[in-house]
């Protein structure tokens, strides 16, 4: 068996356990499909007045697509491969022949594989009952959440690397991601000139929320990749592996 | 070629030398006892053979190979039951099996390694169904699924009641009659004397002794110990050997079993005496293994 017909097959086994794992499942799927029912149906018919007028779910939908492989991507693998590590999985999976890359090949795509089938349920959800409109350019779409994924994934794997043990690993991850998602317009627009507006642009969250809304934004016309922001993105993605292939660990950690 | 080779092996984490200078070698198809007490150097010794970690000194050889750079291949030849391990809750036995199957070049089917570790009930149960005892034995099984030259169990059966315990040994003793070698670490001496076929003991580091379940620290010459109930009216300063009363018991020890008790029987025969319980001893394993590993300085 090639190495490439592993990652598949790794990529199969880690979405076999992410579905029948109702917890993982409940929280990348229904947070976001809930927030998309709840404001979305408060906001219908709303216009954003700083956005040129545009309505409100045609700025909310890209948001949750962002907030969705955010979640899927980064604090699905900083939590789980953090509670890995230390109850021995991953030390196990080191002592056979499985090449690490295969066994990350599969852990990453199986990221990708939740966050394609959010960011599809969102756009058509969106698009069905908000009348929201569909990306301009699905190319430029997808090389924007390829992007910002494979970003994600590689921050996740950082971070877990950085947190001490597995009991801190939801607090941890939650208190580095969930600010960070509050001040990145994930959940509602901000005021471009605020503070917390400056550092969030100093962040990945940021970036890719502005980059997939630019893909979905009916006042232009992109037909491209939203380089201006997604570039960040990737900057930050660079950063998270190469710290994540320095400092990650199969064994457990034992104080 | 020995399966194992380690010669002049070192280790230090900062300023503590975990190991140093430990030299053993394991043959083919033999079970090896690995024995010492916490923070000897166990753990550290069967890392760098597993491949986990990096020697400081010395040489080391597993299955013809360096582990620090056997690589993808030695990994395929070795099995390695983790003393503690999760496994995906979800899964049933056999889907874990077929997963970790697919890693090696030439694995063995899942059935015939569940049957071997006694779990083909279990086949198709979720492993969140299964007991301690038997995800514990799932673990073998999976150390088992790569059809390993080279088995390494470090304290298979920690948390094993004595049934489970027992039952572990037969299956250990199964994989001895494929043909496989087997490294065993473990705290329990009758766990050792039971399987290996060959014991070391290490403490601080260093082997402190070398051998067979019956000769370690040279048990088999150590003085043997005649025990009988002192019949009624027979003094202990009557006896023809030098004895000492303990507890209404006769003790001996000596160097010379067969000699000694030949004189102590001619002896009670004479006088037409019975020796109730009289029962001839060698030190225990454990008390070898406890004499070996005393720290020196109490």
């Amino acid at each position: 068996m090639s190495d490439a017909t592993m990652a598949l097959r790794q990529v199969g086994y880690e979405q076999r356990a992410f579905w029948r794992n109702p917890a993982s499942a409940f929280f990348a799927f229904a947070f976001p499909l809930m927030f998309l029912g709840i404001f979305g149906t408060q906001n219908r018919g709303a216009r954003l007045e700083s956005l040129g007028g545009i309505p409100y779910n045609s700025y909310y939908v890209p948001a949750l697509i962002t907030f969705g492989v955010i979640g899927a991507c980064m604090t699905n693998i900083s939590m789980t491969m953090t509670i890995r590590r230390d109850s021995g999985v991953l030390k196990r999976v080191r002592g056979t022949p499985l090449p690490p890359w295969v066994f990350m090949a599969g852990v990453i795509g199986s990221s990708a594989v939740v966050s394609a089938i959010l960011a599809l349920l969102l756009t058509a959800a969106g698009n069905v009952f908000y009348s929201v409109n569909l990306p301009h350019h699905l190319g430029g779409l997808l090389i924007t959440l390829v992007v910002g994924g494979m970003s994600f994934c590689a921050l996740g794997l950082a971070l877990s690397a950085l947190i001490p043990n597995a009991e801190a690993a939801p607090a941890i991850t939650n208190a580095v991601v969930l600010p960070l998602l509050f001040i990145s317009g994930t959940f509602y627009p901000l005021d471009p000139n605020s503070v917390l507006t400056h550092i969030a642009n100093w962040f990945p969250m940021r970036p890719l929320a502005l980059a997939v809304f630019h893909c979905f934004d009916p006042s232009n016309d992109l037909r491209g990749v939203p380089w201006s922001d997604l570039w960040k993105v990737l900057l930050w993605g660079a950063a998270g592996l190469f710290v994540a292939v320095r400092r990650f660990q199969w064994a457990p950690r034992r104080t | 070629m020995p399966a194992i080779a380690v010669e002049g092996l070192r280790k230090s984490y900062g300023a503590v030398e975990a190991v140093r200078g430990l030299s053993f070698q394991v043959g083919e198809g033999e079970v090896f006892g690995l024995l010492g007490p916490n923070g000897a150097g166990k753990t550290t010794v069967v890392e760098i053979l597993e491949g986990y970690r990096r020697r400081d000194a010395g040489s080391v050889s597993v299955l013809g190979v360096d582990p620090a750079n056997g690589g993808r291949a030695l990994r395929a030849r070795v099995g390695i039951m983790l003393q503690e391990c999760a496994m995906p809750a979800a899964f049933t036995a056999t889907e874990l099996l077929e997963m970790y199957a697919g890693y090696y070049p030439r694995p063995r089917r899942p059935g015939e390694v569940l049957e071997l570790v006694g779990l083909t009930e279990k086949a198709g149960a979720r492993i969140k169904t299964l007991s301690g005892g038997q995800q514990r034995r799932l673990d073998l099984a999976l150390a088992l699924i790569g059809d390993p030259e080279l088995i390494f169990l470090d304290e298979p059966t920690t948390g094993f009641d004595p049934s489970a315990r027992r039952d572990a040994w037969e299956i250990v003793r199964g994989i001895r009659t494929l043909g496989r070698t087997v490294l065993l670490t473990t705290h329990y001496m009758d766990e050792a004397q039971n399987l290996s076929d060959r014991i070391c003991v290490i403490a601080g580091g260093e082997v402190v002794a070398e051998g067979s379940p019956e000769t370690l620290g040279g048990r088999q010459v150590a003085a043997a110990r005649i025990r009988f109930v002192l019949p009624d009216g027979v003094d202990v300063r009557s006896l023809p050997l030098t004895a000492q009363a303990v507890d209404g018991h006769a003790l001996i020890e000596t160097a010379t079993p067969t000699r000694t008790l030949h004189e102590l029987t001619s002896w009670a025969l004479q006088r037409d005496l019975e020796l109730p319980g009289l029962e001839v001893t060698r030190p225990s394993l454990e008390d070898v293994y406890l004499e070996l590993t005393r720290p020196p300085q109490s």
